[in-house]
């Protein structure tokens, strides 16, 4: 996993709530068996029409947010499924940092395993940053996860708060699975308590 | 000693190792895979030379791409990208000898379907699955929930997840419910009042006396949905409907093990003096048969109701229903039951049991299905097709003209061949009315099996209490 320090970049505003997991990546594109290439499905339904065609209006698809990587949107981001393509949708799309005044549970986890950072911000923040994010290109947000905060073009700094671990593993770009092992005897005797106390799983 | 949940039971029983940031690593008793949210977590594996830690706690099984018709075994009948997932999921269970139920085999389904059936799911454990409807399983009082990919790398190579502890919310529904209300109701009217984001950071215990007297069934479909009310998970406290369920399952334990797990599943429970951090209380006699109007799950009303107005709402609901209300092509003040549909679709992890298709059977005995209507009825697994086929349901939803179909998530997300066409209306017993979750364009209805089944039957929107007389 790539490390996550600080970001400067164009942010683009969604200022819609309930952003659901079939929205972000809808299935047809999940029976795929890599993690690579979903960006340019990133949100299909919205971004394209029916022949496929982008829709002029869609806020990824107009000039000005070109090269964005951010993303500020309504509250509950992520809510349905489990699908991981989410997340890997958004980074292959240059998404890195996603800033909501909520998230759903899974795919705030999700986020953590692939280098996104998602920021939660009370809604008057995400209501600035959205205001700042409509300006288009001219407004470049910075991103300092080390210092946990955001800082608009104009210099208006939000700080956010965030799992220490998480913070930690993410600034390190670290392999969850790999630190886990290390734990590998821990996991051993666990396992020979259980296998005493409940012998039936 | 302090007063606990059944969350912080379950919980404080599977902690491996804990962090003093409250980092733990949860150990896993059981894991389910299937094919769409697996094939890069085996490939990690591969590439760092990892074996599965517990490949015997490891339960796979194909379901969301897998078409529903006959001749499904052929991968000729699937489009190449489905078959391809399917053919990895097949590849990796053998080399890495996890349990296995191609679609060949008749105990295949829906994973959430599969495992209580075949007894893997026992209350007490820890269960995931790279699927958020994981939270089904809690109905045994396990604590289930959905991961992501990674996470189903990490539980394959660890048998462990990383989770800090979520807070304790009860939801409490008391009295009992009314004649045609059912546990379908029950879990979309939940989620009506609290909302998709209410259980977020919470796992839910669902109690009172309308939790306990539903069947084993009843309280899976509650369960199910914690998930789209935000929740990590939902339990339910085991009881004797519990373990009457569970006896006897191929997986279950038997003889001595059986008396001595039950012994211990007797003692989880939630202290009657447990601390919680959020409480809802509904009156089940105030729950009515429910559809919803919009595109997410919290979009809940009584059949008896009317569209709502964008002006009914605050914040950014307001611009959620407008948009919501044009998707789904509804005008603001018609009653729901005068919405004609165009199809029915009976299936999915929520209600495609047993006793999912009598109620609908029920309905549907002796009637037709209204003429131009498409109906499918989708069994949760082959099992549950065998069982319906052997009680005659099956004879009865065909004679209605119903298509009768072979066990999969089918038309709940229109990943395998099932889908809707743009604009294409239905009375589902799903479990998501997600734009496009049913097809491109399609405007999903959630309801009960028995909902649906009277929808079917007049080609609209329809309160099955008319039919019960
Ligand atoms: S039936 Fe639907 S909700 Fe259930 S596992 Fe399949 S796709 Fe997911």
């Amino acid at each position: 996993m790539k490390k996550f320090t600080t970001l400067t970049g164009i942010a683009a505003p969604l200022p819609l709530v309930n952003v659901d997991t079939d929205m972000i990546i809808p299935k047809q594109f999940l029976k795929t068996i890599k993690r690579s290439g979903l960006g340019v499905h990133l949100f299909a339904d919205m971004r394209y029409d029916e022949d496929g065609q982008e829709i002029a209006d869609f806020v990824l698809n107009q000039p000005r947010y070109q090269g964005c990587s951010i993303l500020v949107t309504g509250e509950n981001f992520g809510c349905g499924s489990s699908r991981e393509h989410a997340p890997w949708a958004l980074l292959d799309y240059g998404i890195k940092c996603v800033i909501s005044s909520s998230f759903a549970d899974i795919f705030y986890n999700n986020c953590f395993k692939n280098g996104i950072l998602p920021i939660q911000l009370p809604a008057d923040a995400v209501a600035i940053l959205t205001k700042d994010a409509e300006k288009g290109s001219n407004a470049r947000i910075i991103v300092d996860l080390a210092d946990q905060s955001v800082t608009t073009a104009d210099g208006k700094t939000f700080s956010f708060e965030l799992d220490p671990f998480k913070k930690h593993c993410l600034l390190h770009g670290l392999d969850d699975i790999g630190l886990t092992l290390e734990k590998a005897e821990v996991i051993d005797s666990f396992e020979s308590k259980l296998a005493l106390e409940q012998p039936w799983i | 000693m302090a007063p606990k949940t059944l969350y912080d039971r379950i919980w404080d029983a599977h902690v491996a190792h804990s962090a003093p940031d409250g980092t733990c690593l949860l150990y896993v008793d059981r894991h389910l895979v299937h094919e769409v949210t697996s094939p890069q977590a085996f490939e990690g594996l591969r590439l760092a030379n990892r074996r599965v830690r517990a490949p015997e706690k490891t339960i796979a099984v194909p379901d969301h791409n897998v078409p529903t018709t006959d001749g499904r075994e052929d991968p000729k009948n699937m489009t190449e990208d489905s078959a391809i997932q399917v053919a990895e999921l097949d590849r990796n269970a053998r080399d890495f000898g996890i349990n296995y139920y191609p679609v060949s085999d008749v105990r295949q389904g829906i994973v959430h379907i599969v495992g209580p059936e075949q007894g893997w799911t026992l209350p007490g454990m820890t269960v995931v699955c790279g699927d958020s409807h994981t939270s089904t399983h809690g109905a045994f009082g396990a604590l289930a929930h959905g991961i992501g990919t990674s996470e189903v790398e990490h539980v394959l190579a660890t048998q462990t997840l990383i989770q800090k502890k979520s807070k304790n919310m009860k939801v409490e529904i008391t009295g009992k419910l009314a004649e045609g209300v059912t546990a379908k109701d029950v879990t979309l009217s939940i989620i009506g009042n609290t909302g998709t984001a209410g259980g977020t950071g919470y796992v839910i215990e669902y109690c009172g006396s309308v939790i306990q007297n539903l069947s084993m069934e009843g309280r899976m479909t509650v369960c199910n949905m914690a998930i789209e009310g935000g929740a990590r998970a939902g339990l339910i406290a085991p009881d004797d409907t519990t373990f009457d369920y569970v006896r006897g399952r191929p997986h279950a334990p038997k003889g001595a093990l059986w008396e001595s797990a039950l012994t211990y599943w007797r003692t989880l429970y939630s202290d009657a003096d447990a601390e919680w951090d959020k409480i809802v209380t509904i009156r089940g006699e105030e729950i009515a048969p429910v559809v919803t109007w919009g595109t997410s799950p919290e979009d809940v009303l009584a059949i008896t109701d009317v569209v709502p107005s964008p002006n009914n709402f605050v914040g950014g609901k307001v611009d959620a229903v407008t948009r919501s209300l044009e998707y789904m092509g509804l005008t603001p003040g018609t009653k729901l039951a005068d919405v004609k549909i165009d199809t029915v679709f009976i299936g999915s992890c929520t209600n495609g049991r047993i006793e999912d298709l009598r109620a609908a059977a029920k309905v549907l005995r002796g009637k037709k299905v209204k003429s131009g209507l498409r109906a499918m009825v989708v069994p949760g697994s082959g099992l549950v097709r065998a069982q319906a086929e052997e009680e005659g349901l099956a004879d009865i939803f065909r004679t209605a003209g119903f298509e009768w179909r072979h066990a999969g998530c089918s038309m709940c997300l229109a990943m395998n061949p099932d889908q809707l066409a743009p604009g294409e209306r239905c009375a589902a017993t799903s479990n998501r009315n997600f734009e496009g979750r049913q097809g491109r364009g399609g405007r999903t209805h959630l309801m009960s099996p028995a909902m649906a089944a009277a929808a079917a039957i007049t080609g609209t929107l329809t309160d099955v209490r008319e039919m019960m007389t």
